[in-house]
This record gives C-alpha cells, sequence and structure tokens, in this order.
C-alpha cells in the first residue's frame, strides 16, 4: 500500500482537531467504539458538539490541559492510499515538534482561521515547511461558516499569504488554498455547496490526486550501508550483501559505483531482495546488494554513482533546530549523525539565529535555547559524505546527540 | 532475473527499522506472543537478513492463560524457521512472590507479565526489545517512537520522549537502559492482515471463525475456560466466532464472526465498525489504562 504522510500543526482554536476529525469522520475511519468514547467524554465536558481533539490527544498531561503536547500519528485510509498524519502543537514552545513532524512528511496542512486570517503562526508553520522542503502544501482557510462563507475574504487571505510565498526560496514548492469549514464539513471530503463560488478540489480531492512519485524530492542516488549480510553458510559461503536504503534516484544492476570513503571503484553485480535478484531497484527500496569486486565495506560508507560523487568533507554550515533544554554552545562536541553514519563534531561557531517568521536574522548570537533556529558551523573529527539539503532530502540531514545524555537535541540542515 | 524492484513503504520501513536494530545493539531479542503482529515481525525480520538467518533470539512471556492452538503454532514457527526461542513464565513469578494474582471477576495475567518481562530483560542483558506494537492501536501507543527508550526500571518516560527525525534512528543508551522498537508502528490493522494475505502467512486457527463455548459480559463475548472468572447466573452457549487480536483468554474477547479464510477476514476487517482494541478487556479499565501501563515497563 501507498503511504501518504502529511504534517499539521495548530492550536485547538484553529479547528486542527475538528479538522482531523472531520476528515476521520467522513472517510469513515472512525470506529464506532472510538466515536462513542468520543461522544462520551464530549458530554461529560459539557460541549453539546464532538470535541475530535479527544481522539488526537492521546497523553493524559494533553488531555488535562486540553493541547497537543508531542506528535501523534493519526491513521485514515481511503480506496487510494493509506494516510499518515504527523500532528503537532502550533506555538513558538514547539516549534521542534513541529519541525520532527514537518520530517517525515511529503505534504503539510496550514490551517489559517478565516475571521483571523494570516497571523504569526502562519507565518511559522510555513517557515517551518519551507526549511523542510515540503513538497506540497495545502493552506486550509478553515471556520468559513463564520464569515459568511465569503468569497471576498477568502481571496483577501489568500492574497496575504502569497505575501509569504514572495520571502520563500523553494520554487517547487506546490501551493494550494482551499475554503473549509471543518465544522460543518464543507470541502475537507465533500464539496461545498453553499461555497459554489470555488471551483476547486476539496481536501481529500487534493490528497487523493497528489501524484507521490513526484511529491519526493529526487536527487542522486546515494546507498548509505546499513548492515553487512555474511550468512557464512555451506550454500552461501562467501557471500557478502550490502544492506541499505535507496535514496534519491534509482539503482541498477551494472552501475559503476564508488564505495565511500576509501573511494574504491567496482560495479553492481547483484540487487538482492528476499531471495530474488533484481536487475534495478526504485528509490526508498530495502534492499541488499553484491559488489563485482571485493572491496571492504562497513556500516557507516556510502555507494554511490561514479560520476556523481557527493562532497566529502571535514566541516561544514548547517541551520540548525534545537530540541533540548541545554543550550548549545560554541566549543561543545556532539555525536553527530548522518544517516546511519555517526562521527564527533565540534559547534565551531554560531553564525546567527533565523527568526521563524520571515524577520530576519539576529546576530552575535551565544547560545541557542530550545526551540531556536540558528545557522551553526561545525567541524568533525571524520568527513561525512554529504550534499546539500536543498538538493537532497535525506542525505542533507543530521541529528545531534548529547554524548552524556546520548539524547537526541537537535537536527541540521547542511548548506 | 526479475525487473525493477518495488516495495511497499511499510515494508521499506520495516526492513530498514530491523537492520538498525541488528546494527545499532549487541542484544535484541523479538518478542513473540504468536500473534498475528508478532508474526509479521518475523517474516519481516527474515527477508531483512536473507540468506542470513534472522541475527536474535524470540523471547515470549508466557502468562499460561494463553490459548493452547497459539502454543502449538508458536512453537511450529520457530522449529521450521531455525530459530531460538526463550520462554519465561508469568507462573514463576507469582512462585518466587514477586507479583500476585488476580482474583475475582476481571482478574488477568496482563498486568502481570511486565514484572516477568523486566526480569527476562535483566536476566539475558537485552539491550533491545522489538514488539509488534502499532500506532494506531490506542492512542497512547501513537505517541510512541520506533525506538522508545526505558530506563533502568523498564520505565516509560512519556513527556521526554527523543525526537526522531526524518529515519534517523538514534540508538544510543546508557548501561542498563533498554530500547523498545517498534518496526510496524506505522502500520494499521488493515495493512497487517493485507500483507498476512499477500505474503500467504501461517497464522493461529482461532483468528478464524470457529465453533466456542463462549458468555457474553459487559456486551463482550468471552470464552469459556478454566482461565477466566465466571459468575454463575453467567451463561454458556455455544456460538461462532473468531479473535481479532490475541492476548491471553482473560484479556481477550471474540468476535461473532464468520470468516474461515483470510480474505473474508481482511473484507470483515474492511467493513468492521469496532476498533480491533474494543475488544480488548485490559484497555476497558480506564481512558489512560494503556498510558499507566507503559509507564510501568508494560510492552
Amino acid at each position: 500500500m501507498e503511504v501518504l504522510k502529511i504534517a499539521t500543526a495548530g492550536s485547538v482554536d484553529d479547528g486542527k482537531s475538528t479538522l482531523i476529525g472531520r476528515l476521520l469522520y467522513d472517510t469513515k475511519s472512525l470506529t464506532e467504539d472510538k466515536l462513542e468514547a468520543i461522544e462520551r467524554s464530549s458530554k461529560q465536558k459539557g460541549y453539546d458538539y464532538l470535541d475530535f481533539s479527544l481522539a488526537t490527544d492521546g497523553l493524559v498531561a494533553e488531555r488535562e490541559q486540553g493541547i497537543t503536547i508531542d506528535v501523534a500519528h493519526i491513521y485514515f485510509s481511503t480506496n487510494t492510499r493509506s494516510y499518515i498524519i504527523a500532528d503537532t502543537p502550533g506555538h513558538i514552545e514547539y516549534t521542534r515538534n513541529m519541525v520532527t513532524g514537518a520530517s517525515t512528511s511529503q505534504a503539510a496542512i496550514i490551517l489559517i482561521d478565516a475571521r483571523h486570517g494570516v497571523i504569526e503562526q502562519t507565518y511559522r508553520h510555513f517557515f517551518i515547511n519551507n526549511l523542510l522542503r515540503i513538497k506540497d502544501v495545502i493552506v486550509a482557510i478553515n471556520k468559513m461558516d463564520l464569515v459568511d462563507f465569503s468569497e471576498e475574504r477568502y481571496h483577501e487571505i489568500k492574497a496575504d499569504f502569497q505575501k509569504l510565498v514572495v520571502k520563500s526560496d523553494y520554487e517547487s514548492q506546490h501551493i494550494t488554498f482551499i475554503p473549509v469549514s471543518a465544522l460543518k464539513g464543507d470541502n475537507v471530503v465533500e464539496p461545498s455547496t453553499i461555497m459554489a463560488w470555488y471551483k476547486g478540489q476539496t481536501l481529500l480531492e487534493h490528497l487523493e490526486k497528489l501524484d507521490t512519485k513526484d511529491i519526493y524530492n529526487s536527487g542522486k542516488m546515494r546507498f548509505p550501508v546499513q548492515y553487512v549480510i555474511r550468512p557464512k553458510t555451506a550454500e552461501f559461503h562467501d557471500y557478502r550483501g550490502y544492506a541499505g536504503k535507496v535514496y534519491g534516484g534509482d539503482i541498477k544492476v551494472g552501475d559503476e559505483v564508488v564505495v565511500l570513503p576509501s573511494e574504491t571503484k567496482t560495479k553492481v553485480k547483484e540487487i538482492n531482495f528476499n531471495g530474488k535478484k533484481y536487475k534495478s531497484a526504485a528509490r526508498r527500496s530495502s534492499i541488499s546488494i553484491v559488489l563485482e569486486n571485493d572491496v571492504n565495506v562497513s556500516r557507516g560508507d556510502m555507494i554511490v554513482k561514479v560520476n556523481e560523487l557527493p562532497k566529502i568533507e571535514k566541516q561544514f554550515t548547517a541551520t540548525v533546530s534545537w530540541m533540548c533544554s541545554k543550550e548549545l554552545t560554541a566549543g561543545t562536541k556532539y555525536i553527530l549523525q548522518h544517516g546511519v553514519h555517526k562521527v564527533l563534531a565540534k559547534v565551531s561557531a554560531i553564525n546567527n539565529k533565523i527568526e521563524t517568521d520571515f524577520s530576519g536574522i539576529k546576530n552575535n548570537v551565544n547560545s541557542l535555547t530550545m526551540n531556536d533556529i540558528a545557522s551553526v558551523s561545525f567541524q568533525l573529527n571524520k568527513p561525512i559524505f554529504f550534499d546539500s539539503f536543498k538538493e537532497h532530502r535525506t542525505n542533507g540531514a543530521f541529528i545531534l546527540i548529547d554524548s552524556q545524555t546520548n539524547n537526541t537535541v537537535g537536527v541540521g540542515f547542511i548548506k | 532475473m526479475t525487473d525493477k524492484l518495488h516495495i511497499n513503504d511499510l515494508e521499506n520501513e520495516a526492513i530498514y527499522i530491523f537492520r538498525e536494530v541488528a546494527a545499532q545493539f549487541e542484544k535484541p531479542v523479538l518478542l513473540f506472543s504468536g500473534g498475528k503482529d508478532s508474526i509479521t515481525l518475523v517474516r519481516l525480520a527474515e527477508k531483512a537478513f536473507y540468506p542470513a538467518k534472522i541475527p536474535f533470539p524470540l523471547m515470549h512471556i508466557d502468562t499460561g492463560h494463553n490459548f493452547p492452538e497459539t502454543i502449538t503454532f508458536r512453537d511450529k514457527l520457530v522449529e521450521e524457521l531455525g530459530l531460538e526461542l526463550i520462554v519465561r513464565n508469568v507462573q514463576d513469578s507469582i512462585d518466587q512472590g514477586k507479583v500476585k494474582e488476580e482474583t475475582g471477576r476481571y482478574s488477568s495475567r496482563n498486568m502481570l507479565q511486565t514484572t516477568t518481562l523486566l526480569d527476562a530483560i535483566e536476566e539475558f542483558k537485552f539491550d533491545a526489545c522489538i514488539g509488534g506494537a502499532r500506532r494506531d492501536e490506542e492512542k497512547a501507543r501513537a505517541k510512541e517512537r520506533i525506538f522508545s527508550v526505558r530506563d533502568d526500571f523498564g520505565q516509560w518516560d512519556e513527556k521526554n520522549q527523543r525526537p526522531e527525525l526524518f529515519d534517523m534512528l538514534n540508538g544510543n543508551i546508557d548501561l542498563g537502559q533498554n530500547v523498545r522498537v517498534f518496526p510496524i508502528s506505522n502500520w494499521t490493522e488493515l495493512d497487517v492482515w493485507t500483507y498476512i494475505e499477500n505474503e500467504n502467512l501461517e497464522i493461529p486457527s482461532i483468528y478464524f471463525a470457529h465453533k466456542r463455548e463462549v458468555f457474553v459480559r459487559d456486551g463482550l463475548i468471552w470464552s469459556h475456560s478454566d482461565f477466566v472468572y465466571k459468575d454463575e447466573e453467567e451463561e454458556v452457549e455455544e456460538r461462532m466466532v473468531r479473535f481479532r487480536t490475541v492476548g491471553d483468554m482473560s484479556c481477550t474477547a471474540a468476535v461473532d464472526s464468520r470468516a474461515t479464510t483470510i480474505s473474508e477476514v481482511v473484507a470483515e476487517i474492511r467493513d468492521s465498525s469496532i476498533s480491533e482494541r474494543g475488544a480488548r478487556i485490559d484497555d476497558k479499565r480506564s481512558e489512560s489504562a494503556m498510558e499507566k501501563r507503559k509507564q510501568q515497563g508494560y510492552f
């Protein structure tokens, strides 16, 4: 089954939970017992409507405070494909959660309350979707019922949002505006009869028609070696399979490749999956490959095509999203995990802090606190094999691990 | 040689996770209950490491109240695949006085498994326990990470979880900690069933409609068995039922069904209006029943 992951961010006030609830309800993905549980809880709280946030806010603390703290995953499916919504809170103190949710998504829904229009939070949501190179962005202008389903209001908000788009540097990003009323169900799954002036697709129609081949940013083929398969049985005595996932582009038998960091040239001899040999494998496939020559390859090495070498360097600058309450300061050392490759990294400089509302940068920054986004330069103990994040969404990203607590404390997008 | 390979997204992800476990941990174990999710895991693990054998053992925490069909199935599968199986019994934890058997109407050994599991993790020094939990099952599980860190006491600190970005999995842990790994986190019940159908996987017979002695309590269908408490006035009847989920007999309710083949089961799930865990008696205890159990180290 094909899977499409969608990031959403926002607060209960935007009607985000109502929108998700509406998607689930109208695609018949909410089962009777879950619906009953929602009805029960809504009644207990004295609401005269169904509070769909109760379906998504899974932790006790969240239900108590009526907010979404973490990334929640919500599943629904249609006959076309399966959908996973990575739902995150929208406030500035949850920037790290939004970045996390967006990192695994190929599409995003930005919610705007039609009464309030484009607000500071809208800037941030769009900024994060840009930073993370989310290819398909849907701007859902919600609560149209509260502005009399006004076409004029819709165009006003759309025009305001376009002013943001001008500031973006991501030209191939696809942006769609849809006027909806999640509460009444207009243009979510069913087309609106009241807003007959809107000729576009409903939210679900738009998602259903997205071509997932298109929506993954393509790039050069990268094959990071995860694991070496050595059966050492009589039948497979000398077998050495390099297991990993193909990123960016396809891999074929006969491809001339280079193994990094040794820079040994060889050819792809076999592409194996589950006991069968294949001529080629599409990107995102978890396969194992056998090479023509007996070269020494281990976990963390990368196999690439001969004329498509990535950068092989020990220093670089990246946009970092900081996720830890302990501050990041220049001179501190971290474990840097780039794909499946771990090295040691030292922060050589914090260049500047980037405001998430497109208002620019702040210089002379000495440290980063949780949820900050900044330009940071690193020095590594060993080279890594990378592309810029803009050219390669997987090979241009890394995480930072605190070597004392072992926690993941930040994520970086290489420039 | 076959042409171009296309693997489905969920299978790609699960295989990737299995390989990360084998590469990042020294002593992983696959928690195997004999249920459909763990059977799916075994199949995915086979594919991840083929032609090598699965590089870790399976472990079953046996409550002693399992459906006999599940145990027969478990032993057969392990033998066919030539895998190592470790079994640890809840009964032993009870005999050692570490846990106390519940009594009364809703008594179950489900909660008691946690102690036996944590003891086994310590006994074998497992640093990664792979399980078949899925995020769509229950809302506390929807917050689970793929690599979910447990402290020295096996506890889950749900408010302080590591962010997981792109598909980078951070398996760094301190001595004494362990990681619970969920390769099929993003699968739904229907995804699992469709996979079982496509892969032609064998599953225990209790997943198919069969005649069984049951009684109805609180609108749920309970198995009539020595392990399940029953009031005098609760009436036993014979009904065509099947199980959608297989915990032990005291915490798994049956559903009325005529589905005797895998394709009939898939069709039934597709049309079903009740969620899978709607038939889990252990979740009905309270709205946050699962979250509380997980904090204590439950799977």
